[in-house]
């Protein structure tokens, strides 16, 4: 494995394992402060214990994320010393906001973990509201940063030169909203589903099931309405990318010839060497009514950009039809959670209505994954968007497949840590909470 | 607004020894306590870490965000050549982070799972302040070769010389002496003041020697330590007013003042940074061949330190009282 390589792997690996805990992180503090809310107005003392509980998970998933932040803040210097030289005094407003927000979730986390019984009822879930807040605060400043790669703006690039920087406008850049939008409701819809899809699980194998049917009720109601909405975002997202990034649009489709009536693509195998694609449903006219409102305006295919600056089409292409396969999943069953709701209560009750749920239980996660497969991959080769190869950023330090093999290891071993974990507080509900 | 960002950046690396320093420092001291206390040493530094550990690791963050908006060369420096000790570090952070939470969120408290949390606190505990102390010994100590042409030359002996290392031994002892004046403090009963402060008195002999290992190391790698300290009344100032204070602690301690001695202690941190740092201010990094890096002329451009410098100001309008309310309040419900 050459350096380059192992340094792109080390990076992945780094933003897939924190991209995980930063949105638990995110999302869980909500979810506890609307168990918490009830607990204080009914007196109902299990949604005191659903709250402790998932406060409990919440502490290892915030230690968790934490550190591998930490880890990143480095690893950019680390890796890619030379983007960070050029590219810190433009993009690192946002950073410097989410070191301000992270630093008070912090604090406030502090006062949430070890403030029962001794804090104000009220402050104590205060507190807890501001560790939520300030979560998904930092979760769309990091975004930020990271939609100013793939739409670079608050700068001139002159001669090798970056002059007029202007980091407000590049925090503001053109991408941030669409991508932070986006990832925002990623986060819920995936926690939503994972979180409900484990106390559905519970509820199926008959365990504390009025602990557990409570728990998936708060979890559910957030991830369904995340996933119904995402498309919508998702839309957006797309037609952004295509106008400002038509290379990973392209990969995306792998939409290999710029023709009008421009179809999209459902599934397929894209055929690199041929540049054409097997096995795939075409829409003709889709792929133009959605990038641009009409039938007919050809959308801009690979054949428009040079070899050399073309992502990798098949990981772009695999990567984003998963990701909106699985949301179509989910956006389905979100439907069926709330028709249920509206018209058919009984269904509520039923073994099979819990089992989409279990079903459902990692999917928002690995879409999550695939979408920033998606914004990631389909950026290459770039690393700033048509100013910077990633090839030109990556430090002089030899020997980086070691340090990412080691790398590997420690997250595999603290995944399976955390999992670990997990599964004991989820048995001790009993014991603990059972009341 | 430079100025303004450089303070902050030297009150992030102040707060970030004194606060994560007493926090590494307290895995120091639970590994060189016998195994018959572990658990009461644990139990006083759980006490008094718990609900602000995470906020003391923060530091870390502000100032390593600062410096790569703010001075991103030099970040970029640091990285390239240290990165071994910088991942050492950064294995230790990650280590001991999660062995931290792991071991008090388990929900099955078991033997087994316990004694390997603690196992790997304890050591990432000593592991991670020696590998920050050599990679800030390895800033100043001019072995940096942006020059060399073979991977030990450039990223090996960067790092991996007599001054950085003993600069690495005497941050452990440091941080050790400032968790065991703390936990001093902490501790409820006379038999675990006692040991605590057999521990300050241990470490900060540590110091002592440590701290004459680094001038020696220096004398060895021609670091001109001794004239950035002793060649300028600020930083002799600093350096005396220290070991006055110390002199000072040790007879308030004896007089039973377990509170204000923390003040002292993190005084004489302070000063150690200050006389160390004044002289050669404004150059932060100095590598082989003569070359400094300064803080003054290898910022970032005009537009991004003012905006950096309002985001710390108004930053810290939020982050300082809430930390203050934090730290009072646990410490007040815990006295009462």
């Amino acid at each position: 494995m050459n350096d380059f390589l192992a340094a792109r792997s080390q990076m992945a690996l780094s933003l897939g394992f924190h991209i995980i805990y930063s949105c638990i992180g995110m999302v869980m503090p909500v979810f506890m402060a609307i168990s918490h809310y009830k607990w204080i107005k009914t007196g109902d003392h299990v949604y005191k214990n659903i709250t402790q509980a998932w406060s409990k998970g919440v502490a290892i998933f915030f230690a968790t994320g934490a550190v591998s932040g930490t880890m990143l803040s480095f690893e950019l210097g680390l890796l890619w010393p030379k983007f960070m030289e050029h590219a810190g005094p433009i993009f690192g407003m946002p950073f410097s906001f989410e070191g301000v927000a992270f630093f008070i979730e912090a604090i406030a986390l502090g006062f949430f973990l070890y403030g029962w019984k001794r804090l104000n009822k009220w402050f104590h879930w205060v507190t807890g509201i501001v560790v939520g807040v300030s979560g998904v605060i930092s979760g769309i400043l990091v975004v930020s940063a990271n939609s100013w790669m793939n739409s670079p703006a608050g700068f001139d690039y002159v001669n090798g030169q970056y002059i007029n920087i202007d980091p407000i406008k590049a925090m503001f850049n053109e991408a941030w909203f669409s991508e932070a939008l986006h990832m925002t409701i990623a986060a819920f819809a995936a926690t939503g589903f994972a979180v409900a899809g484990i106390h559905a699980l519970m509820i199926l194998l008959k365990r504390n099931v009025n602990f557990h049917t409570k728990a998936f009720k708060i979890a559910i109601v957030f991830g369904a309405a995340a996933a119904i909405l995402q498309p919508l975002s998702g839309d957006i997202s797309a037609k952004g990318a295509a106008r400002r990034q038509p290379a990973k649009s392209a990969a995306m489709e792998a939409n290999y010839h710029t023709v009008p009536y421009s179809p999209l693509l459902i599934g397929g195998i894209p055929d690199t060497a041929n540049k054409k694609v097997n096995y795939g449903i075409e829409l003709p006219g889709l792929l133009s009514f959605l990038v641009y409102d009409d039938f007919k305006t050809p959308v801009k295919g690979l054949d428009q950009i040079p070899q050399q600056y073309q992502p990798n089409v098949p990981v772009t292409h695999y990567a984003f039809q998963l990701m909106v396969a699985i949301g179509m999943f989910l956006l389905l069953i979100g439907l069926i959670y709330f028709f249920a709701l509206w018209k058919k209560k009984k269904w509520l009750t039923k073994d099979w209505f819990f089992k989409l749920f279990v079903i459902a239980t990692p999917l928002g996660f690995i879409a999550v994954e695939a979408g920033w497969t998606v914004t990631e991959v389909g950026r290459q080769p770039w690393i700033i968007q048509g100013v910077m190869l990633t090839s030109q950023a990556v430090t002089p330090m030899p020997g980086i497949q070691y340090s990412f093999y080691l790398f590997t290891f420690i997250y595999f071993t603290l995944s399976v840590a955390v999992v670990f974990l997990l599964s004991r507080q989820i048995k001790m509900v009993p014991e603990l909470y059972d009341h | 607004m430079l100025y303004v960002v450089i303070g902050f950046l030297f009150f992030a690396v102040v707060f970030y020894f004194l606060l994560g320093g007493a926090d590494f420092g307290a895995g120091i001291i639970e590994l060189f306590t016998s195994d018959g206390n572990k658990s009461r040493t644990r139990h006083t530094s759980y006490q008094a870490i718990g609900p602000i550990w995470e906020a003391n690791h923060m530091w870390l963050i502000i100032a390593i965000v600062i410096l790569f908006v703010g001075f991103p060369v030099i970040y970029s420096q640091i990285c390239t050549y240290l990165h071994i000790p910088l991942l050492i570090m950064l294995l230790g952070v990650t280590a001991r982070g999660t062995a931290f939470s792991f071991r008090n969120y388990d929900a099955v408290k078991d033997e087994r799972s316990q004694a390997l949390y603690n196992h790997i606190f304890v050591y990432s505990s000593f592991i991670t302040p020696l590998f920050l102390g050599i990679t800030a010994g390895s800033v100043i100590s001019r072995q940096i070769d942006p020059a060399a042409d073979n991977f030990l030359t450039a990223f090996v002996f960067s790092w991996l010389n007599w001054f950085s290392v003993a600069v690495g031994f005497f941050t452990v002892a440091l941080c050790g002496f400032l968790a065991a004046i703390y936990l001093i403090g902490e501790a409820k009963e006379q038999f675990d003041v006692k040991r605590f402060t057999k521990k300050a008195v241990i470490m900060n002999a540590a110091a002592v020697g440590f701290g004459g290992l680094v001038f020696l190391a220096a004398e060895v790698e021609n670091v001109h330590l001794a004239h950035w300290i002793f060649g300028n009344p600020v930083s002799l100032t600093a350096v005396i007013a220290a070991s006055l204070s110390l002199i000072l602690l040790w007879y308030l301690l004896r007089r039973g003042k377990t509170k204000i001695i923390r003040l002292l202690a993190g005084f004489q941190v302070t000063m150690i940074l200050v006389s160390v740092g004044y002289r050669h201010f404004p150059n932060v990094m100095m590598v082989k061949g003569g070359k400094n890096l300064s803080l003054l002329t290898n910022h970032a451009p005009e537009a991004t330190i003012n905006d950096l410098g309002w985001a710390l100001l108004v930053g810290s309008l939020f982050i300082l009282p809430a930390l203050g309310y934090l730290y009072y309040s646990f410490q007040k419900k815990k006295d009462v």
